[in-house]
């Protein structure tokens, strides 16, 4: 391998073609698409602004929260500065206390740890907590390929397991589904259910409940992510509100674990920051109902076989970017898709991986790659984005989204080679860099007042500049360039008025001042 | 062929060659440490705990019993399970059925069980969560998740003003679950219910001389 020769190498992306990192269409396609949907648009509308209120009340009643997002930013950027030590060190730890550690490349290794670990246990049927890492990796499908049926317990998760659906949100899953459409889900596919059940969320939540109850009593294997897994003591972290995770981590034999290698914090007392920072971002409460904290195997409580697959699968491509590591850093709280107006729009589903949103553009495509030679959807992702800035100010680990944006749209244009927009702009800092020659094409310039159109914008250009024209329009160049109107006639008598108007104005305040001084 | 284990190690280290950033130190100049009066640190814990739709009854120690018994008269219970190192003078205004727990209780027969009365082995005032470490007086886990009503008792001398000084608590080995009132969804237009897997209802007896 690369170390036996001393020169490091790159460390390779998420394989093609495997796990959900990747949609089938480019975002601007599958945006349109999704754009039409008023029904969509009208939920995420409605669920983005109730929590964006609820989250800024919380972060601002906490005078020290500067302070803890810097706090958040350290920790996490330190752990992974020390990333070979603290996973030995976590393994080791979780070890010691009686459970055993994995470690999986790729998601098609992690599945099949994962599928080999249940089938040892005799078991068809696994429960799930909700998991990004899981989803990411594709595990259900795998599963289901070997003949495991597997449950997901998080309400949204099942809404969205039921309908045959895909995530569109990190926290809420099925955030893209209102009222009366997780009623008709739940009407149409769980056995038994009260052909009565209205649409009130309390009784679509019990609903939830009686299924499930009599899965989380009697299912031997649950598989699970994780929020935290502390190098010092072992102790891995389920951040969660329904108290299916605590079903999922207490009531099986075996637990499986599966967790991103970012996900680790270097000491049990940085759960002080993360355990502020992460309710508060995520749902907008002070705390979140329930977060489950273990170490290895406790004898006489909980499952007794514990195992946890450390999964890298693209991460550590993205730590060999010292820009683009900084994604890693994530807590999956989904304040960024919260507050983003392109989000809010289109959905998570247009951005067509596990990760959506303004943190799913920039940690997407280092994770699987931008193939250029592929018309790769992923490519089209740093583009998703304004650039506002909303996402920056409320990561509560302030990583610097738009700027990784940036910094990915310069990666990909490296890497798409030579194009007809490329060479203009090579063309066009030649022309700069020559007075003579810069002159002479603005006045050559003039032209592209012919190809304008009645509202003076240059909407559609022919080959080979269409691709620029296709995303934006440009305005006709001015009738005259400012140099040549500078040195006109009309100009200087421009200049000359407007120089006249300045000393009226201030003869105009020193009268006023003397006026004033009257007054008194 | 190496294993997956040395690949992805020496994939981190070659990673970090390519993309070497400074050494970091934490800056922590949140707020540690605080220490609050009793009056406001029962004010805050109750009201954080109300706003969750908890049930607060706040008490003296020599009226636990009391307040324990009429908490479940309210509600009916007529079964309950306690961790086997409970309190049993706790019990003494209670005339249902008890059942101590054990590890080979079932999980199907902690769901027949009306109530569950445990201790706590912390609080946090700010966010209204009780910490169980699954003491002898907490029990095991399960114990406190599958019974729909979660009776907890809290002195307030354990209940700190802040997350830092209250994870300064814990003890790391131990299976710990943070709660912070019924279990709850936001799932549905990110509209909060309460009560969906975990206890629907919690009622906190907050001992205001322990």
């Amino acid at each position: 391998m690369s170390t036996f020769l001393g020169m490091p190498a790159p460390p390779p992306r998420s394989p093609y073609g495997t796990g959900n990192l990747r949609g089938d269409r480019a975002f601007p396609r599958a945006a349109h698409d999704e754009l039409g949907n008023d029904q969509l648009r009208r939920n995420l509308g409605r669920a983005t602004g109730t929590i964006r209120a609820k989250r800024l009340n919380v972060t601002g009643e906490v005078p020290d929260w500067e302070a803890l997002r810097d706090a958040g930013s350290a920790i996490k950027t330190d752990a992974m500065n020390r990333l070979p030590e603290l996973l030995e060190q976590l393994e080791r730890k979780v070890t010691e206390r009686g459970g055993t550690v994995h470690w999986a490349r790729d998601a098609a290794e992690a599945n099949a740890i994962v599928a080999r670990l249940v089938t040892a246990t005799g078991s068809d049927e696994v429960i799930k907590v909700k998991s990004m890492a899981t989803q990411e990796i594709g595990l259900n499908e795998h599963l289901e390929s070997v003949g495991i049926t597997p449950y997901e317990t998080d309400l949204a998760e099942l809404i969205v397991q039921l309908a045959d659906d895909k995530p569109s949100h990190i926290l809420v899953p099925a955030i893209h589904r209102n009222r009366d459409e997780i009623r008709r889900i739940f009407l149409d596919h769980i056995p038994g259910v009260d052909p009565d059940l209205d649409n009130v969320p309390a009784h679509l939540a019990a609903a939830a409940r009686s299924y499930l109850r009599e899965k989380f009593l009697t299912t031997k294997v649950a598989v699970s992510g994780a929020n935290f897994g502390i190098a010092e003591t072992g102790t891995l972290a389920v951040v969660e509100s329904e108290g299916n995770g605590r079903m999922c981590l207490t009531l099986p034999e075996t637990l499986i674990t599966v967790m991103g290698i970012e996900k680790i914090l270097p000491r049990y007392q940085d759960l002080e920051v993360f355990l502020q920072l992460l309710p508060r971002s995520s749902t907008g409460e002070r705390m979140n109902p329930y977060t489950s904290l273990w170490t290895g195997v406790t004898p006489g409580d909980g499952p007794q076989d514990f195992h946890l697959v450390l999964l890298d699968n693209g991460r550590t491509a993205a730590l060999a970017d010292a820009i683009g590591r900084t994604a890693l850093n994530c807590i999956r709280c989904s304040a960024c898709l919260n507050v983003c107006p392109v989000y809010e729009r289109t959905g998570g589903h247009a951005y067509g991986s596990t990760y959506p949103g303004p943190i799913g553009a920039v940690l997407t495509p280092q994770l699987a790659g931008m193939h250029a030679a592929k018309d790769d959807p992923n490519s089209s992702l740093p583009y998703a984005s304004s650039l506002c800035g909303a996402c920056f100010d409320a990561c509560p680990v302030k990583i610097d989204i738009p700027s990784l944006l940036v910094e990915l749209r310069h990666q990909h244009t490296e890497q798409t080679g030579v194009t007809p927009e490329k060479l203009a702009m090579k063309a066009a800092a030649a022309v700069m860099r020559r007075p003579a020659l810069y002159t002479a094409a603005q006045k050559a310039s003039a032209l592209g007042r012919v190809v304008a159109g009645r509202d003076g914008t240059i909407s559609r250009l022919p080959p080979p500049l269409s691709g620029w024209s296709d995303s934006r329009d440009t305005a006709a160049p001015p009738r005259e360039t400012f140099r040549s109107w500078f040195a006109s006639e009309e100009g200087r008598a421009a200049l000359r008025a407007a120089a006249d108007e300045q000393n009226t104005e201030q003869n105009t305040e020193q009268n006023t001042d003397h006026d004033d001084e009257d007054a008194t | 062929m190496s294993s997956a284990r040395d690949t992805v190690l020496g994939r981190i280290r070659d990673a970090l060659a390519l993309a070497p950033t400074p050494p970091v130190v934490a800056p922590r100049d949140y707020r540690t440490g605080r220490a609050l009066p009793d009056a406001e640190r029962l004010a805050l814990f109750t009201d954080r705990l109300l706003d969750y739709k908890a049930r607060v009854h706040p008490c003296t120690a020599d009226r636990t019993a009391e307040v324990i018994g009429g908490v479940l008269r309210e509600f009916g219970v007529r079964r309950i399970g306690v961790p086997a190192g409970l309190d049993a003078r706790w019990l003494s205004g209670y005339e249902g059925e008890v059942r101590q727990d054990h590890p080979d209780v079932q999980p199907a027969q902690l769901d027949a069980l009306d109530a569950v009365v445990t201790a706590s082995a912390a609080g946090c005032a700010e966010t209204g969560t009780i910490f169980l470490d699954g003491s002898p007086d907490q029990g095991r886990r399960a114990l406190s998740l599958v019974p729909d009503l979660h009776v907890c008792v809290v002195d307030l001398s354990t209940v700190e003003a802040g997350v830092p000084e209250a994870v300064a608590r814990l003890a790391p080995e131990r299976p710990t679950t943070l709660i912070s009132g019924p279990s709850a969804t936001s799932d549905i237009e990110l509209e909060r219910v309460e009560g969906v897997h975990g206890p629907r209802t919690l009622v906190v007896v907050i001992r205001t001389d322990a």
